[in-house]
């Protein structure tokens, strides 16, 4: 993975000093929170309902044990000894003091981390297949380009104060593990006929109030011009972006008023433009970065012999194993959603665990998943009995990807200031009402995503099963959506009808996964089911 | 003029800056003023004659400014850039790093503090309208 040089390793330094410079300002005085409050922003640190909240970046959500350590650590030292991996592999803590959050960072920054531009109106952290390097099906490993832009877009001059903040996510395989055509950019690299690789670039997608699919821009851009070309997108983003209502101000609604034909126009002339203003790095600098993601050192001649005799352990090896691109190896997913649990959290005493199996089982590598999991990509066969048997003991071996109880839920109402209804209580309840694991492996493949207000951190827009939280004159009311997919078979959920109460979402989803099972046809996952019969005999079953 | 914040060895033009209507009409102005959202394109058959621009921000988090010097910038303009409005210390490299060399803040910035803010960051990532040499290019000397 990548290694920070003596400059990547200054810049962070020097950020940590700017923001102690700054909190000291702001303690003292001569910042107002108005003027402050942009500058905390950019670098992760929210007021929530009870505290300040500080997001860590993760760059796509690769990290080494070290790393993960240093993040049981901090949750330790300077929270309540827990901390959430989010929807942008990034991960969160809840009960910060912003008197120590310059010690926090000096911390974070002691393992190259940081926590630059986790937030504000600028380019975010930018999010990847949690497989990359490790998956049979990618074209390479998307994550070189990844760091490429990642080092492009911190400190941005001109895009640090854009209409709204913006999300890329960069995968390099046909089979989409990070919702990427729900981003602001939404990058695939492919390889073209005469097998060159470029970027084929999707803009104006996203979630949010107005859930939208990024339209194809172009389809190949030669690598050398990765960047420049992102940088055409993003100057016509911030020229000619909404100013005027935040809740419009996304690139979704550019490219959507334009037109995606005008758009791509504009984003052209840009491009020519900036192709004679040597915005990118030369091939050596790509070349450098690859270089910090090759194979690690895999032992050739291994078996593909696994021992299932343990019942236990097969399961969890059915449902949170995947084929990796190596003979003798395999991707193991560590669930975050245990049942009762709240969807993505981990204590220090876990981070330190999976630290270590990171170290000795994965060479030295893991990564957050945005579905708030975490995977060890590079794990030998012949050791997956032992790593479920270190799993199951901390409570982190729940058998229960992609299936009813692997939900996503965003923070809600127990935490979040734009919320308007509780994510966290809904989702347990959903996981202990199909906690029997035999039924939730019946019900198969089925992606339950729930947002506590319109925003849709949740991502309820791209469930097979959505839920939206909202306040229906003071008391908390749950829509249901259906459809969704943040996949490469990616569709927007529907709303079925009126919504209902704390208890009756529960029952609702009972509902519709039981037309599901009593309908479906032969393989068919409850989203293949809804999408050949359509909406009726769901709402039919739900409102009679 | 005690608040300006100026970053060049000529003379500061003389001449009150113009609205971009007014400077359309007026075909002898060298001073010309720019708001948020006026198309800085529209003065590149102009930037020769033009000895400042002022690029109005009404509020700091309006950063559309920064394109429009960026864009004058890589038009070869070579003339005065000046940021005027809500320029706060915090702005200060990127809106130099843009292409900005004079500012004009609604409320002062304290000389000390803008030295302060300039030099902090001794290494950038990206080429802009600075001249500054970006990492990618030191790190293949």
């Amino acid at each position: 993975m990548y290694k920070y040089d003596s400059y990547d390793q200054q810049m962070v330094d020097t950020r940590v000093e700017e923001f102690r410079d700054q909190v000291e300002r702001r303690i003292a005085g001569k910042l107002t929170e108005d003027q402050f409050k942009p500058l905390r922003l950019m670098n992760g640190l929210y007021l929530q309902l009870h505290a300040y909240m500080l997001r860590v970046a993760i760059p796509y959500g690769t990290l080494n044990g070290k790393q993960m350590r240093m993040l049981a650590h901090i949750a330790r030292k300077y929270d309540r000894d827990y901390a959430h991996f989010t929807t942008r592999q990034n991960i969160q803590y809840n009960w910060i003091k912003l008197a120590e959050t310059p010690d926090l960072l000096a911390d974070l920054a002691s393992v190259e981390m940081h926590a630059i531009q986790t937030s504000g109106n600028c380019i975010r952290n930018i999010s990847s297949d949690q497989y990359a390097g490790a998956a049979a099906d990618e074209v390479t490993d998307p994550r070189p380009y990844a760091e490429l832009l990642r080092q492009w877009s911190s400190f941005h001059p001109e895009f640090s104060f854009l209409p709204r903040k913006f999300k890329f996510a960069v995968i390099a395989s046909d089979e989409d593990r990070a919702a990427m055509r729900l981003h602001d950019i939404g990058i695939q690299i492919v390889r073209n006929g005469d097998g060159e690789i470029g970027a084929r670039f999707y803009a104006g997608g996203g979630m949010g109030r107005t859930p939208m699919i990024a339209p194809l821009i172009r389809d190949f851009v030669p690598i050398g011009e990765l960047v420049s070309y992102a940088e055409a997108i993003l100057r016509v983003y911030n020229r000619y972006g909404r100013r005027d209502n935040k809740y419009k101000a996304r690139i979704k609604i550019l490219v959507h008023e334009m037109g995606a034909e005008e758009f791509i126009k504009e984003v052209e002339a840009e491009f020519t433009h900036l192709q004679g203003q040597n915005i990118d790095a030369p091939a050596a600098e790509l070349e450098r970065i690859i270089a910090h993601f090759e194979d690690p050192a895999f032992e050739t001649g291994l078996s593909d012999e696994i021992d299932r005799s343990d019942p236990d352990f097969a399961i969890w090896l059915d449902q949170n194993v995947h084929a990796h691109k190596r003979p003798g190896y395999a991707i193991a997913t560590i669930s975050l959603k245990p049942v009762g649990g709240i969807p993505g959290d981990a204590s220090s005493a876990q981070m330190d665990l999976m630290a270590d199996l990171t170290e000795q089982y994965s060479f030295d590598e893991c990564r957050v998943t945005h579905s708030q999991n975490i995977v060890l990509p590079h794990v030998r066969k012949a050791d997956l009995y032992s790593l479920w048997q270190k799993l199951d003991e901390a409570g982190l071996a729940s058998p229960n990807l992609d299936l009813i109880s692997d939900i996503i839920a965003c923070p809600g109402l127990d935490y979040c200031s734009l919320a308007n209804a509780r994510s966290i209580p809904v989702a347990q309840k959903i996981a202990k009402r199909f906690a029997d694991i035999d039924r939730q492996k019946e019900l198969g493949e089925l992606k339950l995503k729930i947002s506590g207000c319109i925003n849709a951190c949740g991502h309820h827009h791209a469930g097979h099963i959505g839920i939206l939280g909202v306040d229906r004159k003071g008391t908390e009311n749950y829509q249901l959506l259906l459809g969704g997919s943040g996949a490469e078979d990616v569709s927007l959920a529907k709303i079925t009808g009126p919504g209902f109460t704390e208890d009756g979402i529960v029952d609702a989803i009972e509902t519709v996964t039981d037309v599901y099972v009593a309908a479906r046809e032969d393989g068919e996952r409850f989203v293949d089911t809804y999408r050949r019969l359509g909406m009726d005999p769901f709402k039919e079953a739900l409102y009679g | 003029m005690d608040n300006i914040l100026r970053f060049r060895d000529d003379g500061a033009s003389e001449e009150p800056a113009v609205t971009l209507d007014s400077f359309f009409d007026q075909s002898n102005a060298t001073a010309v003023r720019l708001e948020d959202g006026e198309d800085a394109r529209q003065l590149i058959p102009y930037l020769d004659r033009l000895a400042m621009i002022e690029i109005g921000f009404s509020a700091f988090g309006d950063g559309r400014g920064y394109s429009a010097a960026r864009i004058l910038r890589e038009h070869g303009y070579t003339g005065e850039l000046r940021a005027q409005g809500d320029v706060l210390v915090d702005q200060l490299a990127f809106m130099r790093r843009c292409g900005f060399d004079s500012f004009a803040p609604e409320k002062p910035i304290n000389a000390a503090d803008a030295k302060k803010a300039l030099a902090r960051w001794e290494e950038v990532y990206q080429n802009a309208a600075d001249g500054r040499k970006p990492i990618w290019s030191k790190r293949h000397e």
